[in-house]
């Protein structure tokens, strides 16, 4: 397998509101099959990276490029031919909420030509319970459910079609430790057995030792530095030293030792 | 990514045969791998062979799936990241909950209409209940003037009152314009045409100045008191103030009901000198009746009867459109949705209390005479 070749492929990106810069001359490189979490402290401009990449904000500069073609500058087609190829999972799950679960993991599925309705539906009830749900949520509506069910739900819908690359804005935010566990353990699955590359931005350190296999820190602008948890430990930046070798992260490592 | 083959293969006349696939089993060749797949079901024992198959999604997997669980096929040669995938579509097939034996028929239909009664008989509890602590905290504040919240109420008396004077002046003054040209056609036939004072001043006081103020109201009102207390219950601030020891009925029902008490006779009395002024204008246009002339009869023709009939429906009406408003908005969810659904709601059912309440006093004041 061509493991080299980088399935997204970021270089010199800016982002800027206003004066503000939020990126400058950032690279950063996903591989296919990897689990890339996304770190980095409040405003360092996590979300508006993933929203830059999954084509929700046009950049002030930079390229992207995506299954090794450039994702910026090219034509609407082209650019939804990408997007039907990726997912991404809001924070918050994001579903529509005057549609079912069911009907929310249909709706991307519109896109494919000459599927039934009948089809439709087997193939919701199936992304519906490899998120983890039980049977009856297909017939809810998002206000019905715990918000752990409404990110599983929103994980249903961005797995609708099947995408290479799975974005996840904070997965485990908000979940209580038992259910942030499970999800941990559910984005491995999903990535192994099917293939998945996921970018994931996130807080938290039990989900960067339980499902990633690559942290990226975004820091002074840009991607200070990529490795697995055990090279993070080495890094000799004051902020990365700080966020993992806190307490917290001790407490992360511990358990997570524990498990293994 | 979207060729795809297959042909059926027997190594030896005793052997089972094998249904060999080829290509990509995805999303987007599903329908033909389905059709496929159909055809050659129910021929006896089949193998299924995907070693020919480069690529599979979640989708092709699930299709194989099912159908070699519903035939009973074997599987084989798939390679091995794609084996993994189908094992993980194989734990993860959905198994429908055993469906609730539902009611059908009759027993359904008289199911539904008895869940209906019910909540109608509970919605009219909770209204009367909502409506005595309103009366029961008015009673409090008149005890304990301290814990009236003055500034609120004068709040709503200028958001519910005065805010709403330009849109009933102007419906009063429209519908007396109404009434004294349909009047004029129709009385000039008789020669009465005089009459048309008293067609107005009667048909204003009675029934139409406050009713539809009434109406203007329960739409503006109840809709605003049901999204300002909804909008609390959602963000817990109802909740908040339970906690702080703040009673929620005394600081946001009394205040609001108070208000519309308080304003709406005098919104019901700008509306009916604005039907006089509207009618006097257009008798003296299309009957030449001076406006002299239309108050001379109507301070002497018009028994002040009809504006105590009028007016005693005002307080009603408010209390009925504030107890609505404030109940609807109680009842919002913690979602958006119950939002706009409780606001609807809370109009809908304020404007038709209204109306059925004014049906209530016609017959009533029939009765007795008045």
């Amino acid at each position: 397998m061509a493991q080299d070749e980088p399935i997204i492929r970021i270089r010199g990106l800016r982002n800027q509101f206003g004066a503000q810069v939020v990126h400058d001359n950032l690279d950063l490189d996903l591989y296919r099959g990897e689990v890339m979490g996304v770190v980095g402290g409040s405003g360092t401009g996590k979300s508006v990276l993933l929203r830059t990449i999954a084509g929700l904000r046009p950049p002030q500069g930079g390229s992207i490029e995506i299954f090794g073609k450039d994702a910026l500058n090219c034509t609407d087609d082209a650019r939804k031919e990408i997007d039907l190829r990726m997912g991404v999972m809001f924070q918050d799950g994001a579903l529509f909420s005057s549609l079912t679960v069911r009907e929310n993991v249909e709706v991307p599925m519109q896109a494919v030509p000459g599927l039934t309705p009948a089809l439709r539906r087997d193939l919701a009830d199936l992304k519906i319970s490899l998120s983890g749900l039980p049977w009856f949520a297909g017939d809810k509506y998002p206000s019905e459910l715990s918000g752990g069910m409404r990110k599983r739900a929103g994980l249903a819908r961005a797995l609708a079609l099947d995408p290479e690359i799975l974005f996840l804005d904070e997965p485990t935010a908000g979940l209580d430790p038992i259910g942030a566990a499970a999800f941990d353990v559910l984005i491995r699955q999903l990535s192994e057995s099917l293939g998945l590359s996921v970018f994931l931005v996130t807080h938290d350190l039990d989900t960067l030792h339980a499902a990633c296999t690559r942290i990226a820190v975004l820091a002074e602008k840009k991607v200070l530095t990529t490795g697995t948890m055990a090279d993070m430990m080495d890094v000799d930046h004051p902020w990365v030293r700080e966020y993992f070798h806190g307490p917290r992260s001790r407490a992360a490592i511990d358990a997570s030792k524990r498990t293994a | 990514m979207t060729d795809f083959g297959f042909e059926v293969t027997q190594t030896s006349p005793d052997a089972p045969r094998a249904l060999r696939l080829r290509g990509a089993l995805t999303v987007q060749t599903l329908l033909r791998l389905e059709s496929v797949l159909a055809d050659h079901a129910g021929q006896g024992a089949l193998t299924l062979d995907l070693s020919d198959v480069g690529h599979m999604d979640t989708a092709g997997a699930w299709s194989v799936v099912r159908w070699s669980e519903r035939h009973g096929a074997q599987v084989t040669g798939l390679e091995a990241r794609l084996q993994s995938l189908l094992d993980t579509v194989a734990a993860a097939m959905p198994r429908p909950d055993p469906p609730e034996p539902a009611p059908r028929g009759l027993r359904e239909m008289l199911e539904g209409v008895g869940r209906g009664v019910v909540g109608a008989g509970r919605f009219l509890t909770e209204l009367a209940a909502y409506l005595g602590v309103f009366l029961a905290r008015l009673g409090r504040a008149a005890r304990h003037p301290s814990e009236f919240r003055l500034t609120s109420l004068v709040h709503h008396c200028q958001d519910v009152g005065l805010r709403a004077v330009p849109i009933v002046a102007l419906m009063g003054f429209l519908i007396g314009i109404v009434l004294a040209f349909q009047g004029s056609v129709q009385l000039r036939q008789f020669g009465a045409e005089v009459f048309v004072v008293e067609l107005i001043a009667i048909s204003i006081l009675r029934e139409l100045g406050i009713l539809l103020t009434a109406i203007i109201v329960a739409g503006r009102t109840a809709s605003a008191f049901t999204a300002a207390i909804g909008s609390m219950k959602m963000r817990e601030e109802i909740d908040a103030m339970r906690t702080l020891g703040i009673d929620p009925a005394m600081v946001l029902f009394v205040p609001r009901i108070l208000a519309l008490l308080i304003t709406l006779p005098i919104l019901g009395l700008i509306a009916n000198i604005a039907g006089f002024v509207g009618g006097a204008m257009m008798a003296w246009a299309e009957l030449g009746i001076s406006p002299w002339m239309f108050y001379v009869r109507l301070t002497e023709e018009i028994s002040i009867d009809h504006a105590i009939v009028g007016f005693s429906k005002a307080p009603v009406f408010a209390v009925i459109i504030g107890v609505i408003g404030c109940h609807a908005g109680m009842r919002v969810e913690s979602n958006t949705e119950s939002l706009g659904r409780m606001t609807s709601a809370a109009v809908v059912s304020a404007i038709f209390a209204v109306i059925a309440a004014d049906a209530l006093f016609s017959v009533f004041f029939a009765r007795v005479g008045i």
